[in-house]
């Protein structure tokens, strides 16, 4: 180096010309008494689905880092004092782990319940089907005692709204706007105890906050807290008909990058607009004109 | 770039590549999911250097900025060759084994020492040589590119600069190391890829080449003239001289999208017959004898478009067009009936199959396996072949497959042409923002919260001299036209530098200032160095 002054950090060299293939080796875990393999890295929830065992997620998604806030993945692991999130614990070998004891299947429950009783998870399908499977009671904490998400619904433009009485704090809009894949940083958790609230920053409104109408947030949230207003609004009005509606993959109109599209149409319409998560261009992302940039093929004169 | 139009690496090698260059690309914006590949690879601990007049949002990400000054970019590359080839810093096997015109090259980079570059970039020494030196020890890298190398007179030059850099150091042809051009519209890439070049059939196939030509005439039963046809830019100029003078426009707008509109306009209205086929009645449409109202190909039809990294991917119809309209495909049908009876009405997937008889590189993507694997990347000549990840593996081959080594090139600088002076002392560049697009026909479509409508950006200490703030009306002019305008100041641009978009045409006409100067080879024409004027507008009084 002669003219710079800047010093580059030591890296590995890969190998000229060669793709870097990690060398993984497998482990062998134990799933309720099944043993199954994994690669070396995956997690437990990686092996329990191997092993054919359905497990509840929340804050776990395919394309964001879990941070651990929901607890309903839990599984027993031999050994361990308490238990575990499946979700992010590494699998290793020899692992011995029961997804359906008393104390796990209490747990979830428990944790479902609280969930249940201080968010309205009502428009969270998966949600609402772990409560019927684990028989949780959300009539089960007195009301005068309990404290309820009872935030107005912020509506500040005409792409997205939030909900934040639905809201479970899982954070996935906060790792999807962040670190995991758009890196804007327009919102972070706020606040203290029953008071945390996914915010922009200072709390000032969408379009004056560092947002740039992605929606990679909405795609990631479980619950509905983040809603396209388009589905809002069909909600609203009591037209929001998923049964009625067709999800068909195509190609983004805009850029040369070609992001995978799932349009979906009710009544000839596109009211929303996804990407699927395991597609190598996309990853689920979008940019605001994939996501919100259709509207142009239905500005159609009302007949 | 050595006999393939297409960018020569995968989205996914970005994200293990070591040293990213965004050279004229401000990918934040107008590719924001291409650029989750380059921020993922910027996590894993790759470099970034963005050279870009602007500051831009891309630069915002970067390591090192060269704000370089508009128009300069063979300067600074041919600026980084003679760095590299004056420090022994070149990959010598590599140009021995795989490259030839290496003298003839050096020999042209005499003039480019360092004090030169940096007078005529404007870029300070140090800059310019870190650039060359960061390019040229990395294990990989890729310079990626979009139109601030391409929007120039030089254009096509100035993606031969870039070219020869990576014959240098062999940053080309392996994985994690390449040419990337990002394409700015949805299937530009496919376009190319289905002939619609005028020196080329379908697959990127020589027209001039009397075998390829021979092939095609005997599948089509036909006669192909064997002559290149004309690029949209000559096409202009031969309606400038009468020969041309029936146009069938399909989904295209020049009505607002060419430079010097006024010039284009004026020619577009003097054709004896103006065709347009698009989904809207835009300003071209509105030119026209005749309308045929089509379908939105990427939602109200069956097809295929190829990305920028070759990937040939399926768009499919979700919804029923409106009215009378119909798929593109049906129209050009429809009329081809008209011409050759019993033409008949193939499907899409039809026409595909046909398509991949005469075109090796897409010979082995059957509508079954793009669906199967999502999109495959050519070339990808037969069923059990896997598609494509990089181009130019051959460089590297002990017998480079029987083809001719890559030839460096030498190229000349050139400034720009509409030259700054005292009547018009400040230069305007054009671009894309990131909610809106071209020439806002589709973007126009939907509310977006962040769009700050037509503006244009200044220097703080440009706008302080003109005495102009933010909201400020100005009326701008260029050497062919004036229109209002309103300012924004804006300090990431440097001094004597405005920025602009064309996305709303319909209340800033801004392709009126812009000059019609175009590349010779290329046909793209200079939208990215207009010289103009600013002059505050006088506030109307207040005496009513």
């Amino acid at each position: 180096m002669t003219a710079t002054s800047r010093p580059s950090a030591e890296r590995p060299i890969s190998p000229v010309g060669e793709r870097q293939v990690a060398i993984r080796t497998k482990v062998t875990v134990s799933i309720d008494g099944t043993d199954v393999s994994v690669l070396e890295g995956q997690t437990v929830l990686d092996a329990c689905t191997a092993a054919g065992v359905d497990t509840p997620t929340i804050c776990y998604g395919p394309t964001v880092t879990p941070v651990n806030a929901c607890r309903v993945c839990v599984v027993e692991v031999e050994g361990s004092r308490t238990l575990v999130p499946s979700c992010s614990r590494p699998a290793e070998e020899g692992m011995v782990v029961t997804t359906d004891s008393d104390k796990v299947m209490h747990s979830r429950k428990m944790v479902l319940e609280f969930l249940g009783t201080s968010s309205d998870v009502s428009q969270a399908d998966d949600i609402m089907g772990w409560i019927d499977d684990y028989d949780a009671d959300l009539g089960r904490y007195d009301e005068a005692t309990t404290q309820r998400m009872t935030d107005e619904v912020k509506i500040e433009d005409d792409l997205y709204i939030r909900a934040y009485d639905r809201c479970v704090l899982c954070y996935k809009c906060v790792e999807a706007c962040g670190e995991d894949a758009q890196w804007t940083f327009a919102i972070a958790m706020s606040g203290r105890g029953f008071d945390s609230r996914i915010s922009t920053e200072f709390g000032v409104t969408l379009p004056d906050s560092a947002c740039v109408y992605c929606g990679n947030c909405v795609a990631v949230c479980p619950t509905n807290a983040l809603q396209f207003k388009t589905e809002f609004d069909l909600r609203k009005m009591a037209d929001w008909r998923p049964e009625d509606q067709t999800i068909t993959q195509t190609v983004c109109s805009y850029c040369g990058v070609g992001c995978n599209l799932d349009l979906h149409v009710q009544d000839n319409a596109i009211v929303k607009v996804t990407s699927p998560s395991d597609h190598s261009i996309t990853h689920g992302n979008l940019c605001v004109k994939g996501r919100f940039g259709y509207q142009y093929v239905q500005n159609r004169p009302s007949a | 770039m050595f006999g393939a139009g297409g960018g020569t690496v995968s989205y996914e090698e970005i994200e293990t590549t070591d040293l990213i260059i965004m050279w004229g690309s401000n990918a934040r914006e107008a590719h924001p999911i291409f650029f989750h590949h380059a921020l993922a690879g910027i996590r894993n601990g790759a470099k970034m250097i963005s050279v870009d007049p602007r500051r831009s949002q891309t630069a915002k990400f970067a390591d090192l900025w060269l704000g370089l000054n508009v128009g300069t970019d063979i300067a600074l590359a041919n600026g980084v060759g003679r760095y590299i080839l004056d420090h022994d810093l070149q990959n010598d096997d590599f140009i021995a084994h795989s490259t030839q015109g290496i003298d003839a090259y050096r020999d042209s980079l005499e003039e480019w020492t360092l004090a030169r570059t940096a007078e005529v970039t404007g870029l300070p020494e140090y800059a310019i040589a870190e650039l060359a030196e960061a390019y040229a020890t990395a294990e990989s890298a890729q310079i990626c590119w979009t139109l601030g190398i391409t929007e120039h007179h030089t254009g096509a030059e100035n993606v031969m600069a870039l070219c020869n850099l990576a014959l240098l150091t062999g940053h080309v042809g392996r994985y994690g190391s390449g040419l990337v051009p990002v394409r700015g519209q949805n299937n530009v890439q496919g376009g190319g890829d289905m002939g619609a070049l005028p020196n080329k059939l379908t697959g990127f196939q020589d027209i001039e080449d009397d075998e390829i030509r021979a092939k095609f005439e005997a599948a089509w039963e036909c006669t192909i003239p064997a002559k290149p046809g004309k690029h949209l830019t000559l096409m202009f100029e031969a309606m400038e001289t009468g020969e041309l003078t029936t146009i069938f426009c399909i989904g295209e707008n020049p009505a607002d999208s060419e430079a010097d509109i006024n010039h284009a306009r004026k020619l577009l209205e003097g054709l004896d017959m103006l065709v347009v086929q698009d989904i809207f009645l835009t300003r071209t449409a509105e030119l026209a004898d005749v309308v045929l109202p089509a379908s939105a190909g990427w939602a109200e039809t069956e097809g295929t478009v190829t990305n920028s990294e070759r990937r040939v991917q399926r768009s499919r119809k979700a919804l029923d067009p409106p009215g009378e309209a119909k798929d593109d495909l049906e129209i050009i049908n429809l009329i081809a009936e008209r011409m050759a009876p019993g033409w008949g009405n193939p499907t899409a997937e039809e026409m595909w199959d046909e398509l991949r008889t005469v075109s090796p590189m897409h010979g082995g993507m059957s509508w079954e396996r793009l669906e199967e694997h999502g999109g495959l990347q050519w070339p990808c000549p037969t069923l059990d072949h896997p598609g494509t990840l990089f181009l130019h593996g051959w460089l590297w081959a002990d017998d480079l497959e029987g083809r001719e080594p890559a030839p460096f090139t030498v190229n000349v600088w050139r400034p720009h042409v509409d030259l700054i002076d005292e009547d018009f002392p400040l230069l305007m560049t054009t671009g894309r923002v990131l909610d809106s697009y071209n020439t806002g026909v589709q973007s126009d479509g939907y509310n977006s919260p962040i769009r700050s409508g037509e503006a244009l950006d200044m220097n703080p200490d440009d706008a302080a001299v003109l005495g102009v703030s933010t909201g400020s009306r100005v009326e701008v002019s260029s050497r062919r036209a004036t229109i209002d305008m309103t300012i924004r100041v804006q300090p990431d641009l440097p001094v004597g530098l405005t920025f602009t978009t064309y996305h709303f045409p319909d209340t800033t006409d801004t392709n009126q200032l812009t000059i019609e100067a175009w590349d010779k080879k290329s046909g793209t024409a200079e939208f990215k160095a207009t010289a103009i004027n600013v002059r505050p507008k006088v506030e109307a009084s207040n005496n009513a």
